[in-house]
């Protein structure tokens, strides 16, 4: 087997091992499955509470989505302006850096009080945990463009928004998906915690209630539940990433030597 | 007049209001006459304001004192007609050669407004002059596939393509190796004589200067003033073996003696 197809394997393998792992425990400990079920149990779980599991499901995809959207745009903005501005980057970092060194779940009481239970408060804290790494990512790229590029725009008499449309904006590209790719998942733990607080529905509610009644088997079906929307977000992501950033990625292979004269 | 008229030019590098020994004189009573079609070199040690004149006459910096004409006109912003290319390529990493080449198009006018529906056109003219340059085949590359030497040329490329009345380039050279250098004063010679427009180098290589250049100037540093003006009257087209001829080095060794003149003061 050569070394692409390995490659291409590996996360399925890492997976399989790990379940397996899992199932030993369960096994040679002769855990409960109110302590911790079995992969089998988990996955019997999910079949069973399907249903529910996809409405739920669907719930927190959207509350999460629209968070992350947010986050993106703003971000996006936000990370433009403070990266742009040297004046607004010393006044603003700190600020942000402040509000993001806040435990998120410690917000989520004052969101309910703001705006009730339910998906409100799921969004706005997918929001606060993603909005973050997008800023950090876009500003970072945006201060750091080199001089020189800016030079030769200055020099062809490009205007500023030319400077941000032809130079910053795909230069901040790898940057931007790279914030993305973080972004999407701290959206799901923000909009899953919120509903385990303060949720009327969603995954995070159905965590709640099954743990109250003892249902461990579904706990464990919905973290998986989760966990399959946050690779499966990634993973979109990351496909849109390698088509449009590919030329920050020289491990092409066969191209990448460099022609002489 | 002329084409590109310097006069009595000072620029001042540090804040207006700030401590006379803060501020540095980087271009001391400049006079410059440059003729249209002029080919025209600015040598001397590094530090010495060479580079700073060519943004004085693309508009980049302001004179303190003086005056900057282009055209009858006094210059007060960055030009337009002007192509510009740097020590470093300066190619953008996201683009392939071709749209690398093209870029100047999508920001200059009259093409700006154009450039979309002149696309098939103007990829024409970008394989011209790619091809004038060596690098026919080469647009899809991305910059990174290319070597240093190829990079420069795309880069001269980029700078012609919105057909400047004015190229200024800023030892586009000094980072080649010896080999590639030379290949590359025979391509910009070419370039020129094909184009016929306005070029002033700026390098601290004589022989570069000499060999390219219808008019030398040498400068020297603190402050930075034009010391010596040299005509070439080498015939062109000059190659390779020009440059061991006596005319050649007599010249050359001129200049490097004034170069000299200009450190002990």
């Amino acid at each position: 087997m050569n070394s692409k197809s390995l490659e291409k394997i590996a996360p399925w393998l890492a997976t399989a091992v790990l379940i397996i792992l899992w199932w030993l425990c369960v096994r040679l400990f002769d855990i409960k499955s109110y302590v911790l079920p079995s992969p089998l149990e988990t996955v019997q779980a999910i079949y069973k509470f399907r249903y529910p599991l996809l409405v739920h499901g669907v719930s927190t995809l959207i509350s999460t989505l629209i968070g992350f959207l947010a986050a993106v745009i703003f971000g996006m903005i936000i990370g433009i302006l403070v990266g742009s501005s040297r004046l607004l980057y010393s006044a603003i970092y700190p600020l942000l850096v402040g509000f993001n060194s806040v435990p998120k779940a410690a917000l989520v009481p004052i969101f309910v009080i703001w705006f009730g239970a339910g998906t409100v408060p799921a969004v706005l804290t997918a929001f606060m945990l993603s909005f973050f790494p997008i800023v950090a990512n876009v500003a970072i790229a945006f201060a750091t463009i080199e001089p020189e590029l800016l030079e030769v725009m200055r020099s062809l008499g490009a205007s500023r928004r030319d400077m941000t449309f032809k130079i910053g904006v795909p230069r901040a590209l790898p940057y931007f998906f790279a914030s993305l790719k973080i972004s999407i998942t701290l959206a799901f733990v923000g909009s899953v915690i919120a509903e385990i607080v303060a949720g009327n529905d969603g995954i995070g509610n159905v965590m709640l209630v099954a743990a109250s009644n003892f249902n461990v088997p579904l706990v464990f079906a919905a973290l998986v539940v989760v966990g399959l929307m946050g690779v499966g977000m990634y993973a979109i992501f990351d496909f849109f990433d390698r088509r449009m950033t590919n030329w920050a990625v020289r491990d092409g292979g066969g191209l990448q030597q460099s022609i002489g004269g | 007049m002329a084409f590109i008229q310097l006069t009595d030019v000072d620029l001042v590098y540090g804040a207006p209001n700030s401590q006379k020994s803060a501020q540095t004189l980087a271009v001391s009573s400049a006079n410059l006459s440059i003729e249209h079609g002029e080919f025209l070199a600015i040598v001397g040690p590094s530090g010495c304001g060479k580079s700073t004149l060519l943004k004085l006459i693309a508009g980049l910096v302001r004179p303190n004192r003086g005056s900057v004409t282009v055209d009858g006109k006094e210059v007060t912003q960055p030009l337009k007609t002007v192509g510009m290319a740097f020590q470093n390529a300066t190619l953008l990493p996201w683009r392939n050669v071709r749209d690398n080449v093209l870029l100047p198009l999508e920001i200059v006018e009259p093409y700006r407004g154009r450039h979309k529906v002149d696309r098939e056109k103007n990829r024409e003219h970008a394989e011209v002059l790619l091809d004038k340059v060596g690098l026919r085949g080469f647009g899809d590359r991305m910059p990174w596939q290319l070597s240093g030497g190829m990079q420069q040329r795309a880069q001269l490329c980029r700078a012609l393509i919105h057909e400047p009345s004015i190229l200024l380039l800023d030892e586009p050279f000094a980072a080649l190796d010896t080999f590639t250098r030379e290949d590359l004063w025979s391509v910009l010679q070419d370039l020129w004589s094909f184009r016929k427009c306005t070029i002033i180098l700026v390098t601290h290589e004589l022989r570069e200067a000499v060999y390219l250049a219808q008019t030398v100037h040498v400068m020297c540093s603190r402050p930075g003033r034009i010391l010596k003006t040299s005509a070439v009257d080498i015939p062109r087209p000059r190659t390779l073996e020009s440059t061991f001829e006596p005319a050649f080095v007599g010249l050359v060794h001129d200049l490097r003696h004034h170069i000299s003149l200009g450190k002990k003061h």
